[in-house]
């Protein structure tokens, strides 16, 4: 595969890794925050931990939208299909994911709701406009890589004049959740990040730029494959070494410091900033989320069905909030591998693909056995 | 975060196009981007062209890790 | 009259043991499975037996789409059962097949499945010596259900069980992994893309009769269908109480296997494959028998892909193409196409 295949060359990573070696400072130990949970699944899949020497850690972000939505609001999701009798269309990662009572999607719809699998905004138009008679109602989730595609389908609704077609709307911004992480009370000890490949390509690199100079940590946009990563570990130790703070890009191929216009005109045309949403893990954060726009409100499936979900907590004990805050890591959470297993999962972060637990559990198990002596 | 995969255009039909990954072939909306013609490699996601890719970018960041593993301690 | 095949309908009376059943049986079943224990027509087949072990194994199939590149539910009923049966290192000799009919069900297609299955049979050098005809009222069914028994007989000498695998063992595999998985998953409605990929799906009883005969000390056999091969690997790790060390690279994937599995966000070791078998031997037996695998067309790309290991834990582990390690662990639910 092109732009894939050389991106996950063995011979270049062991290189690379030499390099890492070489100029990590023995004396220094640089904890490197990956962001995006697709970083994270990448980093266990291939096992890239294995390349890095003992004193470059990488630390796990909050960067997985289906971690950091707050369980009511798959509740939510749940009444309008339960109560309004709307055939919800969702997209994979969300079937798993234990709400309120430990109900999931796919728990629901094995009861006999009518939730369907999609993979992109397209095929939910196209449920819209085969089934007239049924209100149609998507299930917004992501960061700004998957908020585009809403935008395009909400326009296209309204071109077309689709009567039983609306969004529940659940996109979240990634800097605010960086700014989160780094003006939080106990701010998360991290020296540099690297930063999410595709939510890159469409908000550009300048978003970046108000962290790394305010905060004084270097970023590095960091592309999706295993080389990219070791490549942009490599960068964020040089800037470290040399005491820079700056926004690098070693994703050039495909991230811009403008990013994707048009895709933001979209956005911007489509929706509008939430006075504040509740993240899990991170709290209640300002202007960290969007909604629908007044003009569009017919597409609005909050102002369509009003639903209304009990805040649900999390299970005693289970330690999501650290973990996507960085602060600890899955093994520090005394329900992995005992009682939450992506089997029983009783946290999102064991159940996505993408969450830090999971990818832990999935790869990364051997490395500290519960119950093996250390060697 | 976010799942994309680059894939090269083969056929385009307004804000429609075909693209192919190894022979996989996926119909797909260029809804997001502008003047992109057939050999174009795009990031695909959920069904979405995202971005082009740039051939030359593409190889100067592999002379960069080729590098990598050529330099001398720099630090 | 004779059955209207080319526009009639599986009706409910296809299903109550009268007239019209009986039509349907001659027509399409006996007519097309046609064996000397079919057509006596008793309600079970009586046959001699070799002195010695038997291994019996059966199969539900409700796969869908029914008609799929590279086979179909009646190929793939046959081919599956008579794999199992081969995968303790038995000569397959009958199959039972059993039919749940949906009312509605066009009989055109019954047809083509029946003789798709009689083909499968008859390259299997295996016969269908009894069945069973049921109809259920439209909408209980998917257009149809077969399940398959299959009865055989091991050789003198061969002891090859899931529970067999020891330490420094040798891991084979029979060829490339994850095309019959693809193949349908083209097939699905909501995941709209296009390939020239077809499944693998294939009767293996042949190529274990030349392994087992080459090889009689080959430990394990088993067939990496639903879950695919890692899930698989980890079924037999967990009984016989060993672990595994894969080597990434040594897996063959083929490219547009990879470029869909790239495409949906799914692994390609989770994916099912319905002609291909693992073979667990002991070391140094190993190349003798990627040999002899290699000589057969459906093992033309066998391949060593890894060893047994003692390990407490049962893990499946696996050293990257990349370079690194990783777990290979048991699927969790099904494998759904991601975003993210």
């Amino acid at each position: 595969m092109k732009y894939v295949d050389e991106f996950r060359d063995q011979q270049q990573a062991r290189a690379i890794a030499a390099a890492i070696a070489r100029e990590a400072r023995p004396e220094r130990h640089y904890r490197l925050m990956e962001f995006c949970g697709g970083h994270t699944h990448a980093i266990f899949r291939y096992g890239v931990q294995d390349l890095m020497p003992a004193n470059v850690e990488f630390v796990h972000g909050p960067g997985c939208p289906v971690c950091v939505l707050p369980i009511g609001r798959i509740d939510e999701a749940m009444q309008l299909v339960e109560k309004h009798g709307v055939i919800l269309c969702t997209y994979g990662d969300m079937m798993r994911v234990p709400a309120g009572n430990r109900r999931s999607l796919m728990q629901a719809r094995a009861d006999g709701a009518d939730i369907r699998m999609v993979y992109s905004t397209q095929d939910a138009l196209k449920i819209a406009r085969d089934n007239p008679n049924q209100q149609v109602v998507f299930f917004a989730i992501g960061f700004e890589t998957t908020t585009p595609p809403t935008a395009v389908a909400i326009k296209q609704a309204q071109a077309e004049g689709l009567q039983n077609f609306s969004v529940f709307c659940n996109h979240v911004l990634t800097p605010a959740a960086l700014g989160a992480l780094l003006n939080a009370e106990q701010p998360v000890a991290v020296d540099a990040f690297l930063g999410p490949s595709h939510v890159s390509t469409v908000i550009g690199s300048r978003p970046y730029e108000q962290f790394a100079e305010h905060y004084g940590k270097p970023i590095v946009i960091a592309g999706f494959e295993p080389l990219d990563v070791m490549q942009s570990a490599l960068m964020a130790i040089r800037m470290l070494n040399e005491g820079r703070c700056e926004v690098e890009n070693e994703y050039s191929r495909a991230v811009s410091r403008d990013g994707n216009t048009k895709a933001q005109a979209l956005v911007n045309e489509v929706f509008e900033l939430r006075d504040s949403f509740e993240w899990r893990g991170l709290g209640l954060i300002p202007d960290s989320a969007l909604k629908i726009r007044q003009e569009f409100v017919g597409f609005d499936a909050e102002k369509r069905f009003p639903v209304h979900a009990q805040p649900v907590t999390d299970i005693k004990g289970c330690e999501c909030p650290a973990i996507l805050r960085g602060q600890k890591k899955p093994l520090e959470c005394k329900l992995f591998g005992t009682v939450c297993t992506p089997e029983n999962p009783m946290g999102s972060c064991m159940v996505s693909s993408e969450g830090a637990c999971a990818a832990y559990w999935s790869y990364g198990r051997f490395r500290n056995v519960p119950g093996d002596d250390q060697a | 975060m976010c799942l994309a995969i680059p894939a090269e255009v083969i056929a385009i039909d307004g804000d429609n196009a075909v693209v192919s990954l190894d022979g996989v072939k996926k119909e797909i909306s260029l809804a997001l981007l502008e003047d992109v013609v057939v050999g174009d490699y795009v990031l695909l996601h959920v069904g979405y062209a995202l971005s082009r890719i740039s051939p030359e970018e593409a190889k100067k960041t592999l002379a960069l890790f080729a590098e990598a593993g050529l330099l001398e301690s720099r630090s | 009259m004779n059955l209207n095949i080319k526009t009639g309908k599986v009706e409910m009376s296809h299903g109550s043991g009268g007239r019209a059943m009986a039509k349907l049986i001659n027509e399409l079943f006996i007519k097309h499975l046609d064996n000397p224990l079919l057509r006596q027509g008793n309600d079970g087949a009586c046959f001699e037996v070799a002195a010695g072990r038997m291994v019996l194994s059966t199969d539900g199939h409700v796969i869908s789409p029914l008609f799929f590149p590279g086979g179909d539910i009646g190929s793939l009923a046959v081919h599956g059962t008579v794999n199992d049966v081969a995968m303790s290192g038995a000569r397959p000799l009958y199959l039972a097949a059993g039919f749940i009919l949906e009312e509605g069900f066009a009989l055109a297609d019954l047809e083509r499945i029946i003789i798709s299955m009689a083909n499968a049979a008859e390259a299997a050098g295996v016969s269908v010596a009894c069945g069973d005809t049921k109809v259920v009222e439209q909408g209980k069914g998917d257009g149809v259900f077969i399940t398959t028994t299959g009865v055989g007989v091991v050789p003198e000498g061969v002891n090859i069980s899931g529970d067999k695998a020891q330490p420094g063992d040798a891991i084979l595999i029979s060829g490339s992994m994850g095309d019959h998985g693809v193949a349908i998953l083209s097939k699905r409605e909501n995941l709209t893309f296009e390939t020239t990929i077809e499944s693998d799906s294939a009767a293996l009883n042949g190529l274990i009769a030349e392994m087992v005969t080459a090889v009689p000390t080959i430990h394990c056999l088993r067939d990496p269908t639903r879950g695919g091969l890692a899930t698989t690997l980890n079924e037999l790790a967990g009984q016989s109480g060993v672990g595994m060390q894969l080597d990434e690279a040594a897996i063959l994937v083929k490219p547009q296997v990879a470029a869909a599995c790239e495409l949906l966000g799914l692994d390609p070791l989770y994916i099912a494959n319905e002609g291909k078998l693992i073979a667990i031997c002991p070391q140094d037996e190993a190349e003798k028998l990627l040999a002899i695998m290699r000589d057969h067309p459906l093992g033309k790309e066998a391949a060593i892909i890894g060893q047994v290991s003692a390990d407490k834990h049962h893990l499946v582990q696996m050293q990257t193409r990349f370079g690194g390690q990783r777990v290979v662990d048991w699927l969790a639910g099904e494998q759904l196409p991601r975003i993210c």
